[in-house]
């Protein structure tokens, strides 16, 4: 490797390595300040005294329920609940995060097709313009918390359930910002390019296929990348008025259930690694599909 | 300027550009466009009388805000008339637009910026619905002639300015029109290149004989390339004078040193003067 590819390489990893180390102190000692009451606690009724301040320390970085626990005990936990259990098992963390990831990326594809689908009756039709819009924005004013048990209880009783229920409400939420993107993405064109479309006296049709889908494809992958992530937190929050059956969203609420904290941030992280994970394939996606149209920046 | 009803104004002698012998391209009668602002009405085109015959290469220069755009855009049917009357090739500018009787050369080269080279000239040719293999011949043709054969793969950022141009020329000849609109076509680019571009321009006219409109605000251009040349002057836009050229279909640019040349300069900067002074 040449020496200026790898410094380039270092100054890209330095800022994240930077930053990550800065969360770990932060996690520790807010770990370490939460839970020494509690500790303090357990010392007064064992009647001991004069405990060191590295005891204390010990102490509260491997309590079973901590106020918050610390990183290790999460990442035991993680590897725990990952590694060393079998997929189908139902404390694996592995078929957890599967329910809410399949829930997420059916919402989230749903969504997506919505999202387009009203973005182009929107741009090609003045009275959806004027009539949609309006509904669009104010459908995301309410409490997805509040919805989310309707739409499941009113699923329900017409006979859909399992997955579809919960990936409703992550096409929602993921729809928004894909049909907001994409409306200003097909009315992006300049005005020269429509002319020519003009000039060539081609369909409406032959204009969206030729002009305005193209030029709309990084405001497309611009909102999926947010609709992805949104897509998660609708299927957690989904799964929560069904009764914490399955998924992560279960595994949060059975957490607190039983004051399984270490649990909890478990599904936490798991939930924000895979949200991760997602929007970084989708940035992967909008860098290849850009490249091969000429449009990298 | 009033305008009745039934306006038959009796077309000053200057403002009206005749037929010169040869088969009618375009013809425009009292030709109206007022656009409607916040600030009142903008008279964009007053009583336009203008014909331009089959082969004609005719300029239409003056200041911005003349309507010399406006105008070349109502020929193209992008724009519509608020009064009078326009036929392009005997129909509507609407039905010739609708027969694709035209290729249009806008002042930015707008070459969409997902498709390469030779996916941009064959734009029009995939509206049209041709064959693939008619589109790959009338696409490595019309690149031979623009001399970019060897940048069809390119994108256009990958390409000059000058070049992007010709790419944008190459595309509007690929839908093989006989009339060709171009709208300041050259505006945005260097002398060196805009000389270039014009004697290649030139050539190309001569070679094909189709009839070429071209707006621009620089009166070298526009005597050097033009059969013909309608001066126009701003508010409201109008036709000042109509000059007939009789320099040889076949000239370079050492043209430029003739005598002839700077007559017909002057008499072109004469009338943009007097526009000017109509105005004040």
């Amino acid at each position: 490797m040449r020496p200026g590819r790898l410094s380039q390489s270092y100054q890209r990893v330095w800022p994240v390595v930077v930053v990550l180390m800065v969360l770990l102190v932060v996690w520790y000692a807010s770990a370490v300040l939460l839970n020494t009451p509690f500790q303090r606690d357990i010392y007064q009724r064992a009647k001991l005294d004069n405990v060191s301040f590295t005891t204390l320390v010990g102490d509260t970085l491997n309590q079973e329920r901590p106020v918050l626990p610390a990183p290790h005990q999460v990442g035991q936990e993680i590897y725990k609940t990952t590694v060393q259990k079998k997929i189908t098992s139902k404390r694996s963390l592995v078929f957890h995060s599967w329910i809410t990831l399949s829930t997420a990326l059916l919402g989230f594809f749903l969504g997506t097709v919505l999202g387009v689908l009203l973005a182009v009756g929107i741009v090609h039709n003045r009275a959806l313009d004027k009539s949609l819009m309006p509904w669009i924005i104010a459908s995301q004013t309410i409490p997805i918390l509040a919805i989310a048990p309707m739409i499941i209880v009113v699923l329900n009783s017409v006979g859909i359930q399992g997955l579809l229920p919960k990936a409703f409400i992550s096409t929602y939420l993921s729809f928004f910002p894909v049909a907001v993107g994409m409306v200003k993405g097909l009315r992006s064109p300049d005005s020269s390019h429509i002319d020519l479309m003009h000039t060539y006296s081609a369909s409406a049709w032959q204009t969206l296929w030729k002009l305005r889908l193209p030029a709309s494809v990084p405001y497309l992958f611009t909102s999926m990348k947010i609709a992805i992530a949104i897509s998660m937190v609708g299927a957690i929050v989904g799964e929560l008025p069904t009764g914490a059956v399955a998924g992560l969203g279960a595994r949060l609420l059975a957490g607190s259930y039983y004051g399984q904290t270490v649990q909890i941030w478990s599904a936490l992280v798991m939930a924000s690694i895979l949200a991760a994970s997602l929007v970084a394939l989708v940035s992967m996606a909008n860098r290849l599909v850009l490249d091969r149209m000429g449009m990298a920046k | 300027m009033p305008e009745t009803d039934q306006s038959v104004s009796p077309a000053k002698p200057l403002a009206s550009a005749t037929v010169a012998g040869n088969e009618c391209v375009i013809d425009a009668q009292n030709l109206s466009l007022t656009f409607e602002t916040g600030d009142g009405p903008v008279h964009a085109l007053s009583e336009v009388n203008l014909s331009v015959g089959a082969g004609d290469f005719v300029s239409f220069i003056g200041p911005s805000g003349c309507g010399k755009t406006t105008l070349l855009r109502v020929i193209a049917d992008l724009e519509q008339p608020t009064d009078g009357s326009i036929t392009v090739n005997g129909v509507s500018a609407h039905e010739a637009r609708l027969n694709r009787a035209y290729g249009y050369v806008f002042q930015a080269a707008s070459l969409y910026p997902w498709r390469n080279i030779a996916r941009n000239v064959a734009l029009p040719l995939e509206i049209m619905g041709l064959s693939r293999s008619e589109r790959r011949e009338r696409v490595q043709r019309n690149l031979e002639l623009v001399n970019l054969a060897g940048f069809a793969k390119k994108f256009p950022w990958q390409l000059s300015g000058g070049m992007q141009q010709r790419a944008s020329i190459a595309r509007a000849l690929a839908v093989e029109p006989a009339l060709l609109l171009m709208d300041e076509p050259f505006g945005a680019l260097d002398e060196i290149v805009r000389d270039h571009l014009n004697e290649q321009l030139l050539k190309l006219w001569d070679k094909t004989s189709k009839t070429v409109v071209f707006v621009t605000h620089s009166i070298p251009e526009a005597v050097f390339l033009s059969t013909r040349i309608v001066v126009m002057s701003p508010r409201p836009g109008r036709i000042i004078d109509v000059i007939d050229t009789s320099l040889p279909r076949d000239r370079d640019l050492d043209i430029r040193e003739t005598p002839e040349f700077l007559d017909i300069a002057h008499r072109v900067r004469e009338g943009l003067r007097q526009g000017h002074s109509y105005e004040g």
